[in-house]
Order: C-alpha cells, then structure tokens, then sequence
C-alpha cells in the first residue's frame, strides 16, 4: 500500500487560515490502514481544526467525508452536489488522491492533510516500512525477493558495500542491510552462488528519471 | 603481467614490486596550497596518490582537479570516483576529463552516505553501483565506445582499481564480492585500513583459493593511529571497521605523549607481517592529516627507496 504520516496541524491550520467553508476529505483504502486519513483521523482533524478556529473567534464550517477512494472518479463523483459548499478541501489521502481531486474540482483548491511516504507494509501496528519504490522493471526475481533499490540507502545492485555491519546500514543501525538480508534469503532458498552473477546497468527509463510514467493496457480498455 | 595502459603504478605491479600509495583529501576552499604541500611531503615515499572524492561526503575541492595539481608536479595521481554525485553522463564525462589530462589510474567506489556529510538534505544519485563503474571504464578503455555505444574518440588509458572491505557484513561473501569486482575487469584493489590481521589473512586465503591475487593486485590498506580516542572512534563510529581491542590496548599502555608514535610502529610491524601474505602487492598507506608520517613509515617498514616507474 501507499504509506502516508499525518502533517504537523500548524501546517494545515496556516494553509486554511483564509478559508471559511472547508471539508476534510478522507480515504478509505492505504491511508485509513496506515491510519493517516481515514474516516478517525478525518474526525480527528477536523476537531482539531474546529477547536482552533472557536479558540481564535472565527467562525469557520468544517465538515467531514471519507471516500472509498479519491483515485477513482467514479467516487470522487460523490462530491459533485456538495462541493460548491466549501471554499476549500483538506485531503487526507495519498498524493494521488490529492491531485485527482484537485484535477475534478479544478477551481476549489485542494490541499494535502498528509506526507505521502512510500509503498510499503504493515510491520506491526504503528509501524510501516518501504518495500517498492515502483522503478517500473522489477529486479526481485534475482535478488531473493528483497529489492536493493528501495531497501539500500545506495541502491547497489551488486552489494553490498563496505559499510554493512552486523546486518545492519552504515547511515542507521535501525535499518537493515538490505543486501544482508538478499544474502541470508539466497543461502535460505540455496541459491547464494547467484551472488556473483554482475547485474547489468539498470534502465532507468522506466523509473522516475523517465518522467512521468503510464500503464496503457488495451487488452483491459473498452 | 603485461601492462595496458601507461599507468606507472601498473609498471610498479607488473614488474613485482611491493607497490606503495597514499592518499590526499583534497582541500575545504579552493586554495590549492594544501594539497600541492601534501603532495610534496609523500611524493618520493610512494608511487602512485589517490585523491578522494568529497569523502565521508563532506564537500570539497573536487577529485579531478586536485589530481591535476599532482600530475603538473610529476606525481602519479589516483582519482577516486564515486557514483553518489554523478550520473552515467557525468561519470563518463570526467573519466574522459581525467585521461585528457593523462590521469591514468581510477579506483571506482559508490561513496559514503550523504547522511555523514555536510548536505544530509541532498539527493543522493546511484545511478550505477560501483562495479558497474569498474565495468564502463573498461568497457570505455577497451572497446573504444561510450556506455550508450557510440566510438570514443580517443580511449581513456586507466589503469582500473576499486576497493575492498575484507572486515564488513556478510563476511561469507566477502571474497564472492572480490570476485564480482574481478569479473567486472577491476585491475587493483586497495582495501580497508587493516587493524585485525588475523581477519585479514584469513580472507587472503579465501581470495588465493580463489586464484583471485594473480587476476588482481591487491594493496592492504593501513591507517596508522595518532591516539586511543581516534582507535575508540574508528572502532565504535566507523561502519565497517575492525580494529581489535588490543590495539586500543597497546596504544593506552604508553604514555599519552607517546600514542602517536606507537600507533606509527603498530602500522609498520603490520606492513612487516603482511609482505609474507601471499597475494599482497602493495600497501596502500592512508595517514589521515598526518601525510608527514607517510615517509617514516615506508622507509621503517623497508619500502624505501621506491623503484623507478618511468
């Protein structure tokens, strides 16, 4: 999933302050399981905002709505009754959701109610961490399933370097090698003598230094 | 060996003498002064001197243009490149630099953290690790060509080297590693500043299991200590580093005014010991701001006079 962490409010408080009619908009898919902008944090946010604005004396509206997903127009179209109410909208989704709201509602500014981190996994509650950095060609067939270039801090394709100690990174010791853990996941599934096979220079073109990516899938379009 | 490039450190290696290198880190400001008075302290002493670039990522004059100060004073620079700053195009463009101004040796590395340096806030590039950088300049020197295929006009002629951590985690791939490198064309290998020889030499056997000394020269890397607290930090700071408790030992059982100097003997009875290691052919003297030393130490550990590489 898409892994979000909630602003600090005084940034959002600072983004709304010339706005009276505003509607905090929450997701119901990553962001409610990493529980940064769901329907509860919706709620949170906008008791907070409205404590704030009573203990300024502004009278400021603020109304709350959680989607089933802000990447899907056809949800997003739930808003096109109401939306004239506001004079602004707090997103809490990812940063997909943020601009695709904004791209529906194109005169209604749209601000982010959150940081949009990484695509990664639930470790225990409270705890996410990055697994993909979607480069677009994915390597993880060579690298016993754990991906260098979204868990090593250099993205060596051949590690892992000099500074790996005791498993862990030369930047952390809270964070992994990455290639400790390709090397004891190959030795697990008996295959470690695949280290030493060079990984060609990867095309990037199909990561971020492409510029911005598509899917087009006509087999799936009407 | 034969050599393929008129490198005058792989003159030195492929004669079969004992090479000996040192390395200079390039000044914070653009004054040159410091790196020409650094080169002329060491340059009799050794044969070849690497030049780092912006190490443990503090930023600084840069690696290209302090191995051209060496190469105008008639020293044999080493220029040490990074993948952390540069792209594939940058990469190839100061390779070609570098060999325009006859540089004719490049250890290939990926280059500490940005987090350790003076701009943690800034991106880091990897757009390749630094076996493929061992792999494009060879491909570059050999085959004539750009990494995107197009003819070179006018090959870089280096002599190709790269580093190695005999000391860091998973020790089992350790060698697999060194091969890896061996496999990409890596030339010589300068390793890590060596504290725990034991460790040391029992990847040496590794590396001679392996027939991987007669592919590659490798140099030990020794880093003479100026005091227990710089041992304590290199031992408990420095990822990747092994320095034994005895060493920070010895260095606290003399007298504080006399640490220097022990950790001065401690890197020449290392030398001592690692000439008898079977596949060393060279040592790689770092003296961190301490290049004065660098002298002492090569003409005490029977190093001196240097052969002539010309």
């Amino acid at each position: 999933m898409i892994v979000a962490d909630k602003k600090p409010i005084e940034e959002i408080i600072e983004y709304l302050k010339d706005h009276k009619n505003i509607l905090v908009l929450g997701c119901n898919e990553c962001v409610t399981v990493c529980e940064a902008g769901g329907k509860k944090e919706v709620g949170v946010l906008a008791s907070a905002l409205r404590m704030y604005a009573s203990k300024e004396g502004k009278e400021v509206k603020i109304d709350e709505m959680t989607l089933e997903r802000q990447c899907d127009r056809e949800y997003l179209d739930e808003l096109r009754d109401s939306i004239d109410q506001y004079d602004a909208v707090v997103s809490l989704a990812c940063g997909v959701g943020v601009q695709f709201t904004a791209e529906q509602y194109h005169d209604k500014p749209v601000y982010p109610g959150v940081n949009t981190c990484f695509m990664g996994a639930t470790e225990e509650r409270g705890l996410w961490t990055e697994r993909c950095q979607g480069c677009g060609q994915c390597i993880l067939a060579t690298t016993g399933g754990i991906c260098p270039v979204a868990r090593c801090a250099k993205r060596l394709f051949n590690g892992p370097c000099g500074g790996s100690t005791t498993g862990r990174c030369e930047i952390n010791t809270e964070v992994d090698c990455a290639w400790q853990l390709i090397v004891d996941r190959l030795k697990a599934l008996d295959r470690l003598d695949e280290y030493e096979e060079l990984c060609p220079l990867k095309d990037w073109s199909t990561d971020r230094a492409g510029g911005p990516r598509k899917v087009v899938r006509e087999d799936v379009q009407q | 060996m034969t050599t393929k490039t008129p490198s005058k450190l792989e003159k030195i290696l492929s004669e079969g003498h004992l090479a000996v290198t040192s390395e200079c880190g390039p000044p914070r400001g653009s004054n040159p002064e410091h790196i020409i008075k650094k080169g002329e302290l060491i340059k009799d002493h050794v044969d070849a001197v690497n030049i780092t670039d912006n190490q443990t990522s503090m930023t600084r004059l840069c690696s290209l243009a302090a191995c051209i100060r060496l190469k105008l004073m008639g020293l044999e620079p080493v220029l040490q490149m990074v993948t952390r700053d540069r792209n594939r195009i940058a990469l190839q463009s100061d390779i070609l630099g570098a060999a325009s101004f006859d540089i004719n040796n490049i250890l290939c590395l990926s280059g500490d953290h940005q987090s350790f340096g003076d701009c943690p806030q800034g991106q880091n590039v990897h757009d390749i690790d630094s076996i493929q950088l061992i792999q494009a300049v060879r491909h570059m020197r050999d085959e004539g060509k750009f990494l995107g295929g197009d003819e070179l006009e006018g090959r870089p002629q280096m002599f190709v080297g790269a580093a190695a951590n005999p000391f860091a985690d998973p020790f089992e791939i350790r060698v697999p590693r060194l091969a890896k490198k061996v496999a990409a064309g890596v030339e010589f290998i300068q390793t890590q500043c060596i504290y725990n020889l034991d460790k040391f030499e029992e990847w040496m056997k590794g590396v001679r299991e392996r027939g991987l000394h007669k592919k590659c020269y490798i140099l030990a890397g020794l880093t003479p200590m100026k005091s227990v607290g710089m041992a304590k930090y290199m031992q408990k700071r420095v990822p990747g580093m092994d320095v034994p408790d005895e060493v920070i030992k010895r260095l606290q059982g003399v007298d504080k005014g006399k640490q220097a100097q022990e950790g001065v003997k401690i890197c020449i009875e290392s030398i001592q010991r690692l000439k008898e290691c079977e596949g060393v052919a060279g040592f790689h003297v770092m003296a961190i701001e301490w290049e004065e030393k660098v002298p002492e130490i090569v003409e005490a550990a029977g190093l001196y006079p240097r052969p002539n590489g010309n």
